[in-house]
């Protein structure tokens, strides 16, 4: 429907480009504070007037950082979370979604509403629960308590069924024909096939743990076991106003995600569409 | 839409059906491929056991205990009767339906409005709203909370240095009792819903534009084409949205820790805070069991209400 044709219509259009423009400059507003604000010097951004640009820009902040707490520690404990949880979600997930998708077994369809039935049960429900299992574990204060728990996510497992049942069982009997067995059609006609899936999954997990805040916040405890939200969150309790620096330790978070998301912004909206808001 | 999806590939393994169907079950090949389908679910069923099903039986079992290390008793209902007398978990039941209350209506339709607009654009134009306004909340909630306490703080933020440029006085953003609460839902109500306008897009883009044709024939103007074709087409996407972002709304738990922490005095408690506070802060596990029960009925009885309510009328 292309709404905006006649004369008429242009001036709709203009208007419609007119809300719309204003309004990304709103979306976007606590963005560039974030930026501007951690190239602007520490003494120049408790000011009144507040400078609305960095003028001139500073690492000075970023410097700062460096100092105020074990910021690469950090930053590599968010990575190592996000990238295990992230491969053996992956990993799990489609080896699940096949089994459920395409082999017949007893109980296959009951397991799996089962499951997808609990996706309805509000997360909280289980951090007193899982808390206590990790501590009967000595798992307390170690990234296993962070990673462990996440791989028990379902939303992938629904995902990945529903795009390998999409996928014609005539491949696989073609292969089967030629003597290759379960794990040779797994991973050589169904992993290649569920390929773009397998991305939305990637990415979606990937950020999601990156950005997860309330049970790393639980489970862990010294300063260098801590991610970095988690981290920045305590920075920000020692630093009430340090604004600069919280503000350099902000975009150092959210900067991957940033790239993440502008290199690959079809799968993100491809996932959305797929199975649902997540993360 | 299950038994959509799943009729296809049964359709395309219909001979291999027929063929095995004249065979016992306990054939080997029945077996075999039980087997190895146990094996490929497996490494998920197990971790969902241990940190999915276990944990959701002790939280249910725990709200009905009196928690402590080592010895454990049975209470009954005593700490849901005690929940009924506290006033924090009241306040914090208060404030989370406030919040969703206006949250989610406001961003349910800023998202349909802002779609609606875009929805006639270029593919060009198309991509670029939609990627500015889902562009913040690819940043963790932590970073977006950090950046919101400073756009509110009292001295220095930008919304103050604003008021002031409109011959406004401050305002204590989250400092006053009063004002808190709104100034987190305001937070919420600013953030652009970029799932919701992603997803009204699909939908949108997905309606057969035959539809719209014929209502120009019929004489139907630009807002009538609207009205009665588009918001009536994609109301599965709008009950979809809507009991997404209620379920979301009502776990709301980071923006309140990083920019208030619950105050001030118990001000903008939200149930996720307060559960929190509950289990580690206070180390009361039986009551932070009891309240996330009580967090888990709200939410799957609005889920059930608003399905009943948007799905009236849709036709599928």
């Amino acid at each position: 429907m292309k709404a905006y044709r006649d004369w008429r219509g242009l001036g709709a259009r203009g208007i419609a480009l007119a809300i719309l423009t204003a309004y990304a400059f709103l979306a976007l507003v606590p963005l560039y504070w974030l930026f501007a604000t951690s190239l602007i010097a520490q003494n120049a951004v408790l000011k009144f007037p507040p400078a609305l640009f960095p003028n001139p820009p500073t690492l000075e902040n970023y410097a700062r950082l460096l100092k105020a707490g074990p910021i690469g520690r950090w930053l590599l404990n968010s990575s190592v979370v996000a990238a295990t949880v992230t491969f053996f979600t992956v990993l799990f997930d489609s080896m699940a979604g096949y089994g459920f998708a395409k082999k017949r077994f007893p109980g296959r369809d009951q397991i799996f509403w089962t499951i997808i039935a609990m996706m309805i049960i509000p997360g909280q429900v289980t951090l007193v629960p899982i808390f206590i299992v990790m501590s009967r574990l000595g798992l307390l204060n170690t990234l296993y308590a962070v990673v462990l728990p996440a791989l028990a996510d379902v939303f992938g497992v629904f995902l990945m069924r529903q795009f390998i049942l999409t996928i014609p069982s005539e491949l696989e009997d073609a292969a089967r024909i030629d003597g290759a067995g379960a794990f040779t059609i797994y991973s050589r006609i169904i992993v290649p096939l569920a390929a773009p899936a397998l991305a939305v999954l990637a990415i979606f997990t990937f950020m999601g743990n990156w950005n997860n805040f309330l049970w790393p916040l639980i489970v862990l405890n010294d300063t260098n076991k801590l991610t970095l939200p988690v981290g920045l969150a305590t920075l920000q309790q020692e630093n009430t106003v340090d604004y600069g620096l919280q503000m350099a330790g902000a975009a150092l978070a959210a900067v991957p995600m940033i790239a993440l998301f502008l290199s690959l912004q079809r799968y993100f909206i491809k996932g959305l569409t797929l199975g649902g808001v997540k993360g | 839409m299950e038994g959509r999806a799943s009729d296809a590939p049964q359709l395309a393994g219909d001979q291999t059906t027929l063929q095995r169907k004249r065979l016992p079950w306990w054939t080997r090949l029945e077996w075999r491929e039980a087997f190895e389908g146990y094996l490929f679910v497996l490494p998920k069923l197990v971790l969902f056991a241990i940190f999915l099903v276990t944990p959701v039986l002790m939280g249910v079992q725990m709200a009905f205990e009196n928690v402590q290390p080592f010895r454990s008793t049975w209470v009954g209902l005593e700490n849901f009767r005690a929940l009924a007398h506290d006033n924090v978990f009241w306040l914090s039941l208060r404030n989370t339906a406030i919040y969703t209350a206006v949250v989610v209506p406001v961003a349910v339709m800023t998202a349909l409005g802002l779609a609606s607009l875009i929805q006639p654009l270029s593919n060009v134009l198309q991509t670029f709203y939609r990627a500015a306004y889902y562009l913040p909340a690819v940043a963790s909630a932590v970073v977006l909370a950090l950046v919101w306490k400073w756009l509110f703080d009292y001295d220095y933020g930008l919304f103050n240095y604003l008021l002031g440029l409109l011959g406004v006085g401050k305002v204590q953003w989250l400092v006053s009792p009063d004002i808190a609460l709104w100034s987190i839902i305001l937070m919420a109500i600013l953030s652009p819903p970029g799932a919701g306008v992603v997803l009204y897009l699909a939908a949108m883009n997905g309606i057969p534009r035959e539809l719209y044709e014929a209502a120009e024939i019929d004489g139907a103007s630009g807002f009538q084409k609207w009205w009665r074709l588009t918001v009536p087409l994609v109301t599965p996407t709008t009950l979809y949205i809507v009991v997404m972002s209620t379920i979301g709304s009502f776990q709301i738990f980071t923006n309140v820790f990083i920019m208030t922490g619950g105050g001030p005095g118990n001000a903008t408690t939200t149930m996720v805070t307060e559960i929190y506070n509950s289990a580690f802060q206070f180390f009361n596990f039986g009551k932070a069991s009891a309240e996330a029960l009580v967090l888990f009925a709200i939410v799957t009885a609005l889920a059930v209400v608003q399905f009943r309510w948007l799905s009236r009328d849709v036709q599928y």
